[in-house]
């Protein structure tokens, strides 16, 4: 348009005001949960105001959303019912505590298993908890993903239909994982889902959580999904996420962190799907003592673009927050990392480290990585360091001395230049599952032989 | 048929050129030490014939049981039984020295249409390997050679060549930065391989290694060409007298031609 580029308007408004209207009429959570509809309705006028994020925004330098903001996406009709048993059976883990299985943003009780019975637990539909158990989602439902300012948010929380409800009781320490399934199944026409999960981790409670973005049919889609996860006093959270829909996926997701005092979070991001993905982690460290570890890992490909930010927010002191960010491009791939560090004031003893490390495979690649730290206290320590590089031939040229063939020594390397990554998790089922799955998404991973 | 039979080799690097006309036989069984002053050439013989394609090869030719070995990818040299032990090792962050190497040895087990390892087989075999070079079996789950001391790493490259049973084995400077006592435990797993169908080129700077690993020929490379060659009694020759000898030798050699 006359080549330029500012555009806050939303230029597919009346489709989201129709989608919007017709939501309200015809979804039972729009229907029957009266207590939030002021919320939804401010979040949809939030959203108007807002429009989407341009370039010229400082949070979104790097990624235009303009796909997105030009598209019109619909809303998917409930039909969950193609999905069979067998087309998730790659998805199965033995050894979890539950899997929810949601498809394209709704809750699938059929192809789902709760945990068993369990005081104080519960993990469920949030369609479900907001109609059943208003007491206990109220105080922290859209409490921390803030609709006022970030428009992707605001679109979530209009529209969300549906997503997981995760409660751990004070002191309840889950051994197994509770794994997340969220399904898009793709469809001949543009359509959009807005999956939001609500964590609330009780006082010393522990429990280790996985979001699984997956795409079963292709199709243009949109998913946008918000995450809100509460970690109180003392409570220790691990968190993994992986995007891996299909290379015709605009996916935007926000995790939004709220930790009390001496909480420690571990969030985990692997990307390898989608086209345009944006990836926003929010930790905010409220109470002192608080830890937060943001460990990711992205693998581009093809015409992928994917833009992890992060935003931690030091709001007390003797907080520590670790950023370790690995990315591997291939192709004409774009990829971003941008990590905001805001050390509030009075965050007094701060300690925050930030490394991103890429590696760039093609030369038709792009890598930007911008650390922003903003920082109101004096006595802290804040580290941060990125390097782009290339596979190292010296490396390649011993491993291929021992009789590996290049494809199969490439592969070696770059795995291990992703385990980087994976050993930063926590040795068991959910790490090892992460493995296979980087494994395969590895642009060696066909040729090579010995992965 | 020589094993290795190395005619006329003249290689560039970046242009200038490194080895000017060198020849070389050695047969199954026998073991050749390389000796000569730094910068002669002797690691850049050694990475030709492990095959670093960035080096030229501007004339002459290298047969490895008859096959043209400057026309194999080092993976095919590997797997054709030629094994170079590195003078500066890599260190390779992130990959195991169990998971590297079970993954060579099945490579080159594949390239000759052999079963595969599978871990409960190999590992019993890893140790036993391991036991004869006198390695800490931490070394498994370490990565290749990362952090490892000088020494550390030129013993695995030998625990490296004890697994995959090269027919052809080049050492290039194995023994610099190990004391006598690695430097005994080295040449015992380098002498455990000498058989009649195998050969060994120990590149060297010193004799003392010679004293452990006898040479059946002891050749002398200065300037891109080998100037003088003999029985193991040279090495000892040249560990009194140094190099200026052969090198004032070489340089009349040179004009000679
Ligand atoms: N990668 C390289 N790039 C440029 N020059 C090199 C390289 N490797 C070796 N050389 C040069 O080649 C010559 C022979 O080196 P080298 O084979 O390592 O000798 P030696 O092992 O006998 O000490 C030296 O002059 C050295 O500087
Ligand atoms: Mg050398």
């Amino acid at each position: 348009m006359e080549g330029r580029t500012v555009s806050t308007t939303i230029q597919q408004l009346p489709s989201y005001l129709e989608a919007f209207l017709q939501l309200q009429k015809q979804s039972p959570v729009h229907r029957q949960e009266s207590w939030f509809r002021a919320v939804r309705e401010s979040a949809f006028t939030s959203f108007c105001q807002l429009g989407f994020p341009t370039i010229h925004d400082e949070d979104w330098r790097f990624t235009s959303v303009v796909p997105i903001a030009q598209a019109t996406f619909h809303l998917p009709e409930y039909d969950s019912d193609g999905v069979t048993e067998d087309d998730i059976s790659a998805y199965r883990l033995e050894g979890l505590a539950a899997q929810l299985v949601f498809v394209n943003g709704q809750y699938v009780p059929r192809l789902s298993r709760l945990p068993v019975e369990h005081k104080g637990l519960r993990v469920s539909s949030l369609a479900e908890a907001m109609l059943k158990d208003r007491e206990t989602v109220e105080p922290y439902l859209s409490r921390y993903a803030d609709y006022s300012k970030e428009a992707f948010t605001a679109l979530n929380t209009a529209f969300f239909k549906d997503g997981a409800f995760v409660f751990l009781p004070r002191s309840l320490a889950l051994q197994e994982p509770i794994y997340l399934l969220h399904l898009n199944t793709g469809s001949a026409t543009p359509r959009m889902a807005h999956p939001r999960n609500l964590i609330v981790a009780g006082e010393n409670s522990q429990a280790t959580i996985l979001e699984d973005y997956v795409s079963l049919g292709a199709g243009v889609s949109f998913s946008n999904v918000v995450t809100e996860i509460v970690a109180g006093e003392q409570a220790v959270l691990h968190h993994y996420r992986i995007e891996r829909e299909g290379t015709d996926v605009f996916h935007v997701s926000t995790l939004c962190i709220q930790q009390e005092r001496s909480a420690t979070v571990n969030s985990h991001s692997v990307l390898t799907g989608g086209a345009l993905v944006r990836s926003n982690i929010q930790p905010v460290l409220a109470g002192e003592g608080g830890n937060c570890l943001i460990n990711g890992l992205f693998i581009s490909n093809g015409r992928q673009h994917l833009d992890n930010y992060m935003k931690v927010e030091h709001r007390s002191a003797h907080c520590g927050s670790h950023q370790f960010y690995n990315g591997i491009l291939d192709g004409e791939s774009r990829g971003v990392f941008h990590g905001r560090i805001l050390v509030c004031e009075g965050a007094q003893q701060t300690d925050s480290k930030q490394i991103n490390r890429n590696l760039l495979l093609s030369d038709t690649v792009q890598m930007d990585t911008k650390p922003q730290l903003e920082i109101f206290a004096d006595d802290v320590k804040c580290t941060h360091s990125a390097t782009i590089g290339q596979i190292d031939e010296e490396a390649l040229f011993y491993l291929r001395t021992r009789g590996l063939n290049e494809a199969a020594a490439k592969g070696l390397l770059l795995f291990a230049f992703a385990s980087e990554c994976l050993e930063r998790m926590n040795l068991g089922l959910i790490r090892n599952y992460m493995a296979k799955i980087i494994m395969r998404a590895l642009p060696q991973a066909k040729q090579s032989e010995v992965l | 048929m020589a094993m290795l039979e190395i005619r006329n080799l003249h290689v560039k690097i970046e242009n200038r050129e490194i080895l000017k006309g060198l020849n070389l036989k050695v047969n199954a069984g026998e073991v050749h030490s390389i000796m000569g002053p730094n910068g002669s050439g002797k690691s850049t013989l050694a990475q030709v014939l492990a095959r670093r394609e960035s080096y030229l090869v501007t004339e002459g030719e290298v047969l490895l049981d008859g096959k043209d070995l400057l026309a194999m990818k080092p993976e095919d040299a590997a797997c054709e039984g030629v094994f170079m032990a590195f003078q500066y090792p890599i260190e390779i962050a992130g990959i195991s020295n169990a998971y590297f190497l079970r993954a060579a040895l099945n490579a080159v087990r594949k390239y000759h249409g052999r079963k595969e390892m599978d871990a409960m087989d190999f590992l019993p075999f890893y140790k036993g390997k391991m036991k004869l070079l006198e390695v800490d079996e931490s070394f498994m789950t370490r990565s290749v050679n990362e952090g490892f001391s000088g020494g550390e790493k030129k013993r695995n490259e030998i625990l490296q060549m004890a697994l995959l049973e090269p027919k052809l084995a080049i050492l290039d400077e194995t023994d610099s930065g190990l004391d006598i006592d690695a430097l005994r435990i080295v040449a015992n797993g380098v002498n455990a391989m000498r058989s009649p169908d195998r050969a060994t080129i120990v590149i060297t700077h010193y004799q003392r290694l010679l004293d452990y690993i006898v040479p059946d020929f002891v050749h002398v490379l200065v300037d891109g060409r080998i100037v003088k060659s003999g029985g193991k009694e040279l090495a000892l020759t040249l560990e009194e007298q140094g190099y200026v000898g052969v090198e004032t030798e070489a340089r009349a050699l040179a004009v000679a031609v």
